[in-house]
């Protein structure tokens, strides 16, 4: 995936690292290696690579995780400039 | 849907007393029963009905038995794929019935699974679930499938319905619990955006182990006490993974393309004659090949070749690939067309590229949606300039030369 990256410095990803008990849950889930443990805490050491898919902080145990989850989807994206973010939905049948 | 074991040995008995019946009462039934035959059509008849089958159900052709479980009966899926299996993951991937291409959500299982066997979890998308069983060459698992309403499983978690309540309920409603002796479920990685692993462990006693992301990493990750190697959490995005997805972008065109046409033919009609049939379809074909190519240029030049064009944003590689397929275009109408139809030709076959380049952020697993909106502000403003500067052109092109 490295020959991928998008657009740098947009993601919403935050991390307390004071809350964080080192459990490792962000590490399994998230599918762009975004995060390491390191002296039993979690670390960002890839925020660039980040997607947003929400599935890191969705699975922290307490809440030391945050980011506004969404899908990057252009279609998706007109649908909630139009109707709103909660009447959106990806396409008609297009991507998702 | 259990094998009923008599049901089949009193069907053969039921035959041999109705040919007893009519041999020794009536042996004109006889003879007309094979006259009946003489003149029916066509081949012998087809083999009785499978002893699996059951009134009001349909029997899946990827179910090869059923086994008995304290919860009830569970089918038993194969391994392969069948011939129409792979026929209908064909139409599927060309926008085919894709939208109601789901199983019936619940427990199935491969190979012996017993009280031991792992619980893999997964989608009611039939490419989902023929991807999995597939994968599955030697386990002997239980596949608890979701009711993701026939939606992939990473677009279901993003949609909510492979979310945590879901596996919560559809573990109660095959009562898993009866069926395993262990308390371990196994989730596709990629359902972790909907799925919270220590909320499933709260509402129904089962631990949550994330599995691979691709299902043809399982059986390593099940031969190597559940755990995976860092490339297996990992999505990959690679020129095959790319390939299948363009004849579904392909047909989703279908709906705007009619516009498109009526729009080009009537746009290049009008000039200093007010209106010229001849013009519309001389200048019409031009403007339509422009059309072409940018859509070629964004659906499938651009997804294909991604990681090779330069620039981050989708607009940018499309808008890029749309210039080339623009000078291609121009290079073949050479001489009946001038440098202001070329600028015009040009920015509308880059601006189509770039838009539909754009909409296939959709389609790939590393675009953020911050990522994308930034784009889009840019983008789209620049998108629609350039189609009106390119209309006007084409307009102001068909005057000059009349005019």
């Amino acid at each position: 995936m490295d020959d991928f990256r998008y657009l740098p410095g947009v993601t919403t990803l935050k991390l307390d690292e004071k809350a964080c008990i080192g459990c490792g849950m962000c590490l399994a889930v998230c599918p762009h290696g975004v995060f390491v443990i390191n002296e039993r805490t979690a670390k960002v050491i890839d925020r660039d690579g980040c997607m947003e898919c929400g599935a890191c902080a969705t699975n922290c145990p307490v809440n030391a995780l945050s980011v506004d989850p969404g899908v990057g989807c252009a279609a998706y994206i007109i649908q909630s400039w139009i109707k709103g973010k909660e009447n959106a939905s990806c396409g008609d049948g297009g991507c998702c | 849907m259990a094998p009923l074991k008599d049901e089949e040995h009193g069907s053969c008995r039921t035959v041999k007393n109705g040919c007893e019946c009519e041999e020794k009462s009536n042996p004109q039934v006889i003879f007309s029963g094979q006259a009946a035959e003489d003149l029916c059509c066509g081949p012998p008849a087809e083999p009785r009905s499978s002893h699996l089958e059951k009134p009001g159900y349909q029997l899946c052709r990827f179910v090869e038995k059923f086994i008995e479980t304290p919860a009830g009966s569970v089918p038993r899926v194969k391994r392969t794929l069948d011939r129409s299996d792979i026929w209908e993951t064909i139409k599927v991937r060309s926008g085919i019935n894709r939208n109601q291409y789901k199983i019936t959500p619940g427990l199935y299982c491969v190979g012996a699974a017993d009280h031991h066997s792992p619980v893999l979890v997964s989608a009611n998308y039939k490419l989902s679930f023929d991807a999995l069983r597939q994968a599955l060459t030697h386990s002997h698992a239980w596949i608890l499938v979701l009711d993701t309403r026939g939606v992939n499983v990473w677009c279901a978690a993003g949609k909510g319905t492979f979310a945590t309540e879901e596996v919560v309920r559809q573990v109660r409603a095959s009562r898993l619990a009866d069926v395993v002796s262990h308390r371990t479920l196994i989730l596709p990685q990629l359902s972790a955006t909907g799925v919270a692993a220590h909320q499933v462990k709260k509402q129904c006693g089962f631990k949550v182990q994330w599995g691979p992301v691709r299902s043809e990493d399982i059986e390593f990750f099940i031969s190597h006490d559940n755990k995976c190697d860092a490339a297996m959490r990992k999505v990959t995005f690679t020129l095959w993974e790319r390939f299948v997805l363009i004849p579904v972008e392909i047909t989703l065109l279908y709906k705007y393309l009619l516009w498109f046409l009526l729009i080009a033919f009537i746009l290049s009609g009008i000039g200093s004659g007010i209106f010229s049939f001849s013009q519309a379809w001389h200048r019409g074909l031009i403007s339509v090949s422009a059309g072409i190519v940018g859509i070629v240029a964004g659906v499938v030049v651009a997804p294909l070749l991604l990681p090779w064009i330069p620039g981050k944003p989708f607009s940018v590689k499309g808008a890029l690939s749309g210039f080339l397929a623009g000078s291609a275009v121009a290079a073949i109408f050479w001489g009946r067309v001038n440098a202001l139809e070329v600028t015009a030709l040009m920015l509308f076959a880059m601006a189509v590229s770039s838009y539909l380049a754009m909409n296939f952020t959709g389609s790939t697993p590393f675009t953020s949606p911050s990522g994308v909106e930034k784009e889009m502000r840019l983008a789209i403003p620049a998108q629609a300039g350039a189609v009106l500067i390119s209309s006007a052109a084409w307009l102001w092109a068909a005057f000059g030369a009349q005019g």
